[in-house]
């Protein structure tokens, strides 16, 4: 494929996200939407550039944010918008909610939503890879909030000890909820200024450039598989939206705001197709075919009928059930 | 490892009863702190490392958060993992993913995956070694659906139990028990499994049931002998499993005795005798014929001298009062 067609591809998954984004703000103002979400506009290139690195069997573990790598990894927008909608439907039959897409069909094996509690798991992953023999690589996606906490300095600890193929990626948009991450860490990068502390590869990307994301992953993926252990990749990025559904984002300069749109990630890939020589109406049937699948996907999820409540006492057991006496 | 002459210490059953699973099944992998080379603090996974090698048992590094953690991942993601927590107070270093993690993610992703993930350690008292090396906290994991919990108090269960625990497709906490590790009993054959949930009546009587677990059993047996001298037939329950509970057997017991003493080496508060007097009185209370009393450790931090520990955890004494005082009610 050239360069140019698989960018377009890349640029229709990144449109599909914004707008499954869209449509979860939207209907969560409308009451459609219970709980909370934490939308991950303006972190598509992360998601969407990654995935392009990764194989199918790669295993992939995500946070609270993770709507965009749930569908990056081939996640439905009709099953991710089901689960938001509590509908029977749910890509986790309506019982992980938001926080907890996971799509295991395509080894996105969960968005977790105490932090940093996944970055060992994505350890274990790559530690089974391993001892199975296979050449499989695990992700692990966070925040740069995840930083400060035990999970992660022992996760990259373990993955270097052992030389195991994980790649760490840290979506650092400058703030763990509402707090400058810069106020609280005592190093510049938090993600990649602690490699050095575990002897770690890094590098430090444009994490809103999804062919430079792509690119960074390949390299770590491909230093992960050939045994030369874990990677720490910090992809500065923005969230378009607060922290949660609940938060405006007041705490964010206004000049700080404007000049992170400017970057937005879907405008830079537009900027490099056009540069590439796409053609613009290809561009354009792009964004009419996202606009078409997420509208169907709404559609697909108001349709569907809502969470059996039977489904309350199934899957806690490996036998279906949730029985914990006789 | 094991004596020729057909008994076995429980000690070397924990490691026979890996040893086991690790012949039938190569996925079966272990992890912890000091587990390799060394044999464990408690030389439980002794001769392991000699048998199975460094790609089968692992040494860690004191990050339990990583040791269960990556147990985890791994056992997502078609590894069956026994992770080894040193202590059982250490759990708490890592309870996000006992509380959190491990007991939900098939659940909250409506079945996606499972976890066939074994976390062992090293729980109780009674051997001096203080608040922080001493507690008996099956009644954390309790607290948590989602987790099976199993307490063997013997050689032969302690290698039953491991292997249903391995083979479980769930999570399982065994806890294994430091004031038994020296007690030997027979040695089972091969093959032998105990399934998960599976209380075991130890000693029949007629006057009051005994319903103990882990190292209370032999406490409550010596109790019953002693009772035995003095006329009173007690029957003693060896729960073996908190989660599932086997509560029919229980309730069977209490149906021929009609009278139930717990033995709880757990604090009183939060016990899981609590939680099985609870399903009894609502269900069999029609079967009481006298109050039920619960003997357990005392709502206090485990003190360090032989004598105040004695006097907080649950003793022959203790029981034998408790049944007194049931008895004559």
């Amino acid at each position: 494929m050239s360069e140019g067609k698989e960018l377009l591809a890349l640029y229709e998954q990144m449109a599909v996200i914004r707008r499954v984004e869209k449509v979860a703000y939207d209907m969560f103002l409308a009451g459609l939407v219970k709980g909370t979400t934490h939308l991950a506009s303006g972190h598509e290139a992360v998601a969407v550039g990654a995935s392009a690195a990764l194989r199918p069997d790669d295993y992939v573990f995500a946070t609270y944010r993770g709507h965009h790598h749930t569908i990056a990894r081939g996640g439905s927008p009709e099953a991710c918008l089901a689960e938001l909608m509590q509908k029977a439907t749910g890509i986790c039959k309506a019982k992980g909610g938001s926080m907890h897409l996971t799509y295991a069909e395509g080894n996105m094996l969960g968005s977790y939503a105490i932090v940093g509690a996944h970055l060992p798991m994505a350890v274990g992953a790559a530690w089974s890879a391993r001892l199975r023999g296979t050449d499989q690589v695990a992700v692990a996606f966070f925040g740069d909030g995840a930083t400060n906490i035990g999970a992660f300095h022992e996760a990259l600890n373990l993955a270097q000890v052992w030389r195991l193929p994980v790649v760490f990626i840290c979506e650092n948009n400058l703030y763990m909820e509402y707090t400058p991450i810069g106020s609280v860490t005592a190093v510049e990068h938090p993600a990649a200024g602690r490699a050095p502390a575990y002897n770690m590869a890094s590098e430090i990307i444009d994490g809103n450039d999804v062919l430079v994301v792509r690119d960074a992953v390949a390299r770590a993926a491909a230093r992960g598989r050939a045994g030369e252990g874990p990677t720490i990749i910090e992809a500065q990025t923005y969230r378009h939206y607060g922290h949660s559904r609940t938060d405006p984002a007041k705490y964010r300069p206004a000049e700080e705001v404007e000049a992170w749109l400017k970057r937005d990630p879907l405008d830079i890939a537009r900027n490099r197709l056009e540069s590439l020589g796409v053609d613009s109406g290809e561009i354009a049937e792009a964004d009419r075919r996202a606009t078409e699948t997420v509208e169907a996907a709404v559609a697909a999820a108001k349709a569907a009928p809502e969470a059996d409540v039977a489904e309350a006492f199934t899957d806690v057991w490996a036998d279906g059930g949730a029985a914990w006496r006789n | 490892m094991a004596e020729l002459n057909g008994t076995i210490s429980y000690r070397e059953a924990v490691a026979e009863g890996i040893a086991r699973e690790m012949r039938r099944d190569p996925s079966v992998v272990c992890l912890g702190e000091d587990i390799g080379a060394a044999g464990g603090v408690f030389k439980t996974t002794q001769g392991l490392f000699a048998e199975f090698g460094p790609e089968r048992i692992w040494d860690t590094p004191i990050s339990e958060q990583a040791i269960v953690g990556a147990a985890l991942g791994a056992a997502m993601t078609g590894v069956r993992p026994v992770a080894e927590i040193m202590f059982s107070d250490f759990l708490a270093c890592c309870w996000d993913y006992l509380a959190n993690e491990i007991p939900k993610v098939r659940y909250m992703t409506g079945g996606q995956v499972n976890v066939p993930l074994v976390i062992r350690t090293a729980n109780g008292g009674g051997l001096g070694f203080g608040a922080q090396h001493s507690q008996a906290v099956e009644n954390w994991a309790l607290t948590i659906p989602g987790l099976k919990i199993a307490a063997p108090s013997t050689p032969a269960d302690v290698i039953g139990l491991m292997a249903s625990a391995i083979r479980s497709d769930d999570p399982v906490v065994v806890f294994e028990h430091k004031g038994l590790f020296a007690s030997k009993g027979p040695r089972p054959p091969e093959g032998h499994t105990v399934e998960l949930g599976r209380a075991a009546v130890v000693r029949e009587g007629t006057d009051v049931t005994l319903l103990a677990l882990a190292a209370t059993v032999p406490t409550a047996l010596a109790a019953a002998e002693r009772l035995a001298e003095d006329g009173v037939s007690a029957e003693v329950v060896d729960l073996r499993c908190l989660i599932p509970m086997d509560l029919s057997t229980v309730l069977a017991s209490v149906g021929r005795t009609s009278k139930l003493v717990t033995v709880e080496e757990n604090p009183h508060q939060g016990g899981w005798g609590g939680t099985v007097v609870s399903v009894v009185v609502e269900e069999g209370f029609e079967l009481l014929d006298a109050p039920v009393r619960r003997v357990t450790s005392a709502n206090v931090p485990l003190p360090f001298a032989d004598n105040l520990e004695n006097e907080v955890i649950p003793t022959v004494d203790k029981v034998v009062a408790a049944v007194k005082a049931v008895v004559d009610y």
